[in-house]
């Protein structure tokens, strides 16, 4: 298991006092996510709320448990709508 | 699942994929057979109708509803008491839950506060009249810009702005504040030959689709209940009714009608709860048909807004640095969609430093709905009218400005992630080396160009295909048609299959009669619903080739599929004639049993989109009135599977675009009503204001789908505001910023410039 470096966009950004670049130990989106509520809890209530996950340029709304790398580019952005 | 998807599209010669059939429900539709939402009827069916608020903001005191509870033929009449929160911690749920009635408050003119189920629908409307509400009307606010001052009124009392550090310590209207960006965009612009910056404005509009929303609703002491429904998503409507109301997802069968038409605005409820606790009430069906009125009163236009705009460039083009501040309001809830807007402003350019802040405002204004590339289209008109102004102040074409800041593969967007390959240069040069682009133009005329983005998903698709003893398909989707999808599906399948497209006949099946589904929207089903149709296939070709092997009694894996014929792999494998699909499904009673094959996925990797518009406008400098005579549209469709509905998705959302330019807003007065709430004060263009719009198919695969499907629904509504306001300012000797770009407003601005 490696540590993803994990970048914020939108209102996460804030939740996370400013910082946008997080590291987590995690070998899928799921986990990462997990991890992440746990190791900054400001971010659980917007992570609890629903996010889209970009890695390497394409983005997941629901296939969380896709694998992912330590060189993976690991986004999260605010849910996904469309009309 | 569709990252795990090989791209096939290079390699593959299509027999059907790319032709022109006709559409399955094509006679249907023009013969009037087709049945839509208002079109069904049960026995003993009572008419539902709701009472909605005439004020902007007021406080519920009182309802008395006991002279309509005794009119005769009245069964069943509702208030928010009658539906008790059961929406836990869910926001957006109790959002919903206070949207289609009150509770306590009228948030907007036009907000449900009562509802009754009578005989007819005359006495519905006498017990609707006997309602007797009594309200303490408070100070409202409908601007976006007024409702973000300190000392506004408040929409929420408790609404305290998320995304902004420290946390305000007093409630306002500011739901959210989001940042996308990187680089230093004050180095940027500190870098640049020319900045340009403006303030825009846009009004909210409607979808305007043709049939109003309508659903009959049955729901019985037992708990199962059933529902016909015009809606994008069935499933949604089951999923919502039934959290609301508290039942069992699977007891509630919904069925979705022929749709005239969603664009997004109908991905949500707003009358299904009512009638479905009608029904309950009363132990009747009951039909609830909204009107016209109640249609732009009270389901979900777009979000008003607001918008700042820089940008700085060198001389030969390059942008240095580019910034935008959002302000979008989407009624008297959160989620104004203002993100998706910060998201898409500037992602068809390859930038070293931006910036975008986006803030979410609550206003008195019906809760908005998703419209085609939801919010999108205004940050585009304000980010696409600087681009052409700093083109023109540089005097540089408008075209070979943005391809020198096109967006391509390894571009990093400025919503953060990397894009994989893309196609908006092609739709760039598609549009450069178009006719139209170099058309003479004459006086009082002028041409705008704009690009546009949008993201474009997948999500949960469950797809079911059943061959009948005869060699045809049913094919079963649970993604409601309101484009032509079941055309491309029958054409996928028998892609697939190797049958005549013909032989397969698509339906839209009920809830209960396939997995979940998600709602068509974000431009999803060709692709996702696509991917799944073309994986059930391969599922029940998978099933034939092992009939094929028990007849012959060789291995499964000696059998390949050809040409819909069932053929032994090699020579090792036997000498066996091949068998057809009509054989092996007239044999398979007798071959192990009727065959099928399904696909489940929650699909991604739906490939971004990108388009180019171009628009001639012609101005009459007398009265201001602004007409589009020339319009064509470059979009990247990945792959056109049906080519006459991609280009039908690309002149629909040019059209609507139009409208919004030029002519439709909701107007509200100082009292905060809306003023328009009718077809022939809130103007949509009909096919006379309009020239043909012309189309271009740009096909980069996209390696997300087996066959490079990228959808198309939505980006086409993304440029047209743009285009359209550089077309009409270059026609009209004077920047517009202002949406709609109205006859009075239009007039001012010519009279502004020569004054």
């Amino acid at each position: 298991m490696g540590a993803i470096k994990v970048k914020l966009g939108g209102p996460l950004r804030s939740a996370a006092g400013g910082e946008t670049e997080f590291e987590v130990e995690a070998t899928s989106i799921r986990e990462m996510l997990v991890r992440l509520a746990e190791k900054y809890p400001r971010l659980k209530p917007m992570l609890d709320g629903g996010v889209a996950v970009a890695v390497d340029g394409r983005v997941y709304r629901g296939a969380f448990l896709l694998p992912i790398s330590p060189d993976s580019e690991v986004f999260l952005l605010p849910p996904l709508q469309g009309g | 699942m569709a990252q795990d998807s090989k791209l096939e599209a290079r390699e593959r010669d299509f027999s059907i994929v790319g032709t022109r059939p006709n559409r399955p429900d094509g006679i249907d539709k023009v013969t009037g057979k087709a049945r839509f939402g208002a079109d069904m009827a049960a026995p003993g069916m009572l008419h539902g109708l709701i009472l909605r608020s005439p004020h902007a903001h007021a406080r519920i005191k009182r309802i008395d509803t006991s002279k309509a509870e005794a009119l005769q033929g009245v069964k069943a009449v509702l208030t928010s008491k009658d539906l008790p929160d059961l929406t836990g911690e869910d926001a957006g749920l109790k959002d919903i839950l206070i949207n289609i009635m009150a509770r306590g408050t009228a948030l907007y003119d036009g907000h449900a506060v009562a509802a009754v189920a009578a005989t007819s629908k005359s006495v519905a409307r006498k017990a609707l009249s006997l309602i007797q509400v009594d309200y303490e009307v408070l100070p409202h606010v409908t601007d976006v810009e007024e409702a973000m001052k300190p000392g506004a009124p408040l929409v929420r009392s408790d609404l305290i702005t998320q995304g902004v550090e420290p946390a305000p310590s007093k409630p306002s209207n500011i739901a959210k504040r989001h940042e996308f960006g990187h680089g230093d965009v004050s180095k940027g612009f500190a870098a640049a030959d020319a900045v340009i910056e403006h303030n825009f404005r846009t009004e909210a509009t409607h979808q305007g689709y043709i049939e109003p929303h309508a659903c009959l609703a049955n729901l019985g002491p037992d708990g199962l209940g059933e529902m016909w429904v015009c809606t994008q998503g069935h499933y949604m409507v089951r999923g919502t009714c039934a959290a609301l109301l508290g039942l069992d997802v699977s007891k509630l069968r919904v069925t979705a009608s022929e749709i005239g038409g969603g664009f997004g605005g109908k991905t949500t409820v707003f009358i299904e709860p009512i009638a479905l606790a009608l029904s309950r009430m009363a132990n009747r069906p009951v039909k609830v048909v909204m009107s016209r009125e109640e249609v732009f009163r009270a389901s979900g236009p777009t979000a008003a807004t607001s918008i700042r705009v820089k940008i700085g460039v060198k001389k030969d083009g390059k942008v240095t640095g580019a910034e935008a501040e959002l302000k979008y309001t989407g009624g008297a809830y959160p989620g104004s969609g203002v993100e998706y807007g910060a998201m898409s402003a500037f992602a068809c350019y390859d930038l070293e430093n931006v910036k975008i802040v986006g803030w979410d405002v609550l206003s008195n204004r019906p809760k908005l709905a998703a419209y085609r590339a939801p919010s999108a289209p205004m940050a585009a008109f304000a980010v696409e009218s600087v681009m052409t102004e700093l083109a023109s102040k540089i005097g540089m074409d408008p075209i070979d400005l943005r391809l020198k800041n096109a967006a391509k593969e390894g571009t990093k967007a400025p919503y953060g992630p990397t894009f994989n390959r893309i196609g908006l240069r092609e739709t760039l040069e598609a549009a450069k080396n178009h006719p139209h682009y170099k058309a003479p133009l004459t006086k009082n005329q002028g041409r705008g160009v704009a690009c546009g983005f949008w993201f474009n998903f997948g999500g949960n698709t469950c797809v079911s295909m059943n061959l009948g003893f005869d060699g045809t398909v049913s094919l079963a989707v649970g993604t409601p048609d309101i484009g032509g999808s079941r055309a491309s599906m029958c054409m996928m399948a028998a892609e697939e299959l190797g049958i005549p497209y013909d032989k397969v006949r698509a339906i839209v099946a009920d809830t209960s009669s396939l997995g979940h589904n998600d709602v068509t929207d974000g431009s999803r089903v060709t692709f996702s619903t696509g991917l799944a149709t073309i994986n059930a296939a391969r599922d029940a070709i998978k099933k034939l080739c092992a009939r094929a092997a028990k007849t012959w009694g060789i291995p499964e894996d000696a059998v390949v599929w050809e040409k819909g014929h069932a053929k032994p792999a090699g020579g090792n494998a036997g000498k066996f004639e091949p068998l057809s699909l009509q054989q092996l499904a007239a044999a398979s009673p007798s071959t192990g049993g009727p065959i099928a094959g399904h696909y489940e996925v929650n699909a991604d990797g739906a490939g971004v989109s990108f388009a180019t518009h171009m628009a001639d406008a012609e101005v009459d400098p007398e009265t201001g009135s602004m007409r589009i005579i020339r319009y064509t549209v470059c979009q990247d469709a990945g792959k056109a599977i049906h080519p006459s509905y991609v280009e039908g998705q690309f002149q629909g959302g040019a059209v609507q675009g139009i409208g919004w330019a030029l002519n439709e807003e909701y107007i509200y007065g100082k009292d905060g009503r809306l003023q328009n709430a009718g077809f022939l004060d809130y103007r949509i263009p009909v096919a006379s204001d309009l020239p043909m719009i012309d189309t271009v198919i740009v096909e980069v695969p996209n390696p997300g789908h087996p066959y490079g499907v990228r959808g198309v629904g939505e980006t086409s509504i993304v440029p047209p505001l743009a285009a359209v306001a550089n077309a009409a300012s270059a026609a009209a000797g004077v920047r517009l910023t202002v949406l709609p770009m109205s006859p009075p407003r239009v007039l001012k601005a010519i009279e502004g410039r020569a004054g």
